[in-house]
């Protein structure tokens, strides 16, 4: 049985793909065969970020449309063993996307023997969003350290809660997760920026990881590589470690201080 | 290939708000409602409501049930359906397109002599003296209703006739209402509506208030009002005439 899940924000340019793109290839990485589906029909971006643009023959709508076959339009990622890409069609809209569509490729990846479907969401709370999360068995909320985006987030919880598969069958509740990306802890001494403690009094949902903001992120994006494997920087790690927690390993949290603070000031400071 | 049913009926037991009708003179009603609907102006936002005629179902009251529907209407109640009446009246109020709940129907309230459907004769004329005294139409009662989830941003609760008891936090953005108290034993960070059905006796009780707004039968306060209060600590708020105080727990 695929387990589902969803990444998602309600708010835009928080981090969605380049998480979904990271926590897959983490899955992948430990042996798990996983597959990362592109809900953002029409603005078609996981493709790029995993590097496979050039590859893309069929996509979602077709699969939903019975054009193609499932095995034809998913794209195997070539450096992890495991991984496949199911890219958003890019000339449709998210009308294209149908409830029972959606089901039925879903059903397909737990049929072809898939342990995760990583459904990466469009942001915002429409069609997309909301066919991208109705299925899902677990969420991954991911939020940046800022009162919109938090605001999103839970709104997004909300909808969660009541408008799931799950919820509308009275199933036990979609286990929720909270992803903090683009952290930034001196921003946070400076006042900036809210704590992970702020954020989490606010959501009160389990914490999955933080990742801190990193220009290996951009790089990594523009090179087409997922930033798990670039396990010397600081947000691969953070990724690695929110992929173990997310499998019920237990992690410490890291690069949620100031790096610059000595041994005195770490000593006084808290 | 769409084997998925079109459609599916299922039986529901629902809580249904019943106008007990004492006056079939849609002009006095029209009076009175307008008066109660001034109290809480747009309260009854599409409430179903069921009309319960038994008050009216002893001698040839005629209802007018469009006229009636059409100003329930205007008000946000949407007339689902009857409850008792007399034979006249029942058809009347089937041929207006309304629904009929069977006296079975009726619920926790004490049996009444259902109306027979009976043969086309008349109810005979009973001795008017019959009609008790009536308790007053207040809301139905029914136990507090209790929510244990965080209540997010954009989700609203209602729980009608009772009190409203929150166990999670309640985020900015999400809105609490009750017709009676409200509890939240965690922060208090959206909007809270007690009362309103027009208890001012309601109050709000919370853990740590940072609410955007508060409010009691219609009085509120928002939220640049209540940070000269007492935040982050449990507080009850009351009405006192038409200001809302609060004070420290």
């Amino acid at each position: 049985m695929a387990r589902i899940i969803v990444v998602t924000s309600g708010k835009g340019g928080v981090g969605k793909t380049t998480s979904s793109a990271a926590i897959s290839t983490g899955l992948a990485q430990r042996g798990y065969k996983t597959a990362v589906v592109d809900f953002d029909v029409g603005l078609r971006n996981l493709d790029l970020i995993m590097g496979v643009e050039r590859r893309v023959v069929y996509d979602f709508v077709n699969v939903i449309n019975d054009e193609a076959k499932l095995g034809q339009a998913l794209i195997r990622d070539k450096r992890v063993e495991n991984l496949y890409v199911l890219p958003a069609s890019q000339t449709r809209d998210k009308d294209a996307l149908t409830q029972e569509g959606v089901g039925k490729v879903l059903g397909q990846f737990a049929e072809d023997g898939f342990d995760y479907v990583i459904c990466d969401s469009p942001a915002g709370i429409e069609r997309g969003a909301q066919l991208a999360m109705y299925f899902a068995d677990e969420a991954i909320v991911v939020s940046n350290p800022e009162v919109s985006s938090v605001r999103d987030s839970d709104r997004m919880l909300g909808i969660l809660s009541s408008k799931s598969r799950r919820a509308e069958q009275d199933d036990e509740p979609i286990r929720e997760h909270l992803l903090i990306t683009r952290y930034q802890p001196e921003r946070v001494d400076l006042g900036e920026m809210l704590s992970v403690e702020d954020v989490l009094e606010i959501l009160s949902v389990p914490l999955l990881g933080v990742i801190p903001e990193s220009e290996a992120v951009l790089q990594a994006s523009n090179a087409g590589v997922p930033v798990i494997m670039e396990s010397g920087s600081d947000a691969g790690q953070a990724y690695d470690d929110a992929v173990a927690r997310l499998l019920g390993e237990e992690r410490e949290l890291r690069f949620v201080d100031a790096r610059k603070k000595g041994f005195f000031s770490r000593l006084l400071g808290k | 290939m769409n084997d998925t049913p079109a459609f599916e009926l299922k039986g529901r037991l629902l809580t249904l708000t019943v106008l007990r009708l004492f006056e079939p003179h849609v002009v006095n009603l029209a009076m009175a409602l307008k008066a109660k609907v001034e109290q809480a102006p747009g309260f009854f936002d599409n409430t179903p409501v069921v009309l319960d005629l038994e008050p009216l179902q002893d001698g040839h009251k005629v209802i007018d049930f469009p006229a009636l529907v059409s100003l329930l209407g205007n008000h946000g109640l949407l007339v689902s359906g009857v409850l008792g009446g007399n034979e006249k009246q029942r058809r009347a109020a089937a041929d207006a397109g309304l629904g009929l709940f069977s006296d079975r129907q009726r619920g926790a309230e004490p049996p009444q002599p259902a109306p027979e459907p009976a043969p086309a004769a008349e109810p005979e004329p009973r001795p008017e003296p019959e009609p008790e005294p009536e308790p007053p139409a207040r809301p139905a009662t029914c136990s507090a209703r209790l929510v244990t989830q965080p209540v997010r941003s954009g989700q609203q609760i209602y729980a009608r006739g009772g009190d409203l008891v929150v166990l999670a936090p309640v985020s900015a953005g999400a809105e609490i209402i009750a017709d009676g108290h409200i509890h939240v034993y965690a922060p208090l960070r959206g909007r809270a509506i007690a009362g309103a059905a027009g208890d001012v006796d309601a109050r709000i009780f919370c853990q740590s208030l940072e609410a955007e707004l508060v409010s009691i039968n219609g009085v509120y306060q928002i939220k640049e009002d209540l940070e000269q209060g007492v935040p982050g600590t449990p507080v009850q708020i009351h009405r006192q005439n038409d200001n809302l105080i609060i004070r420290p727990l």
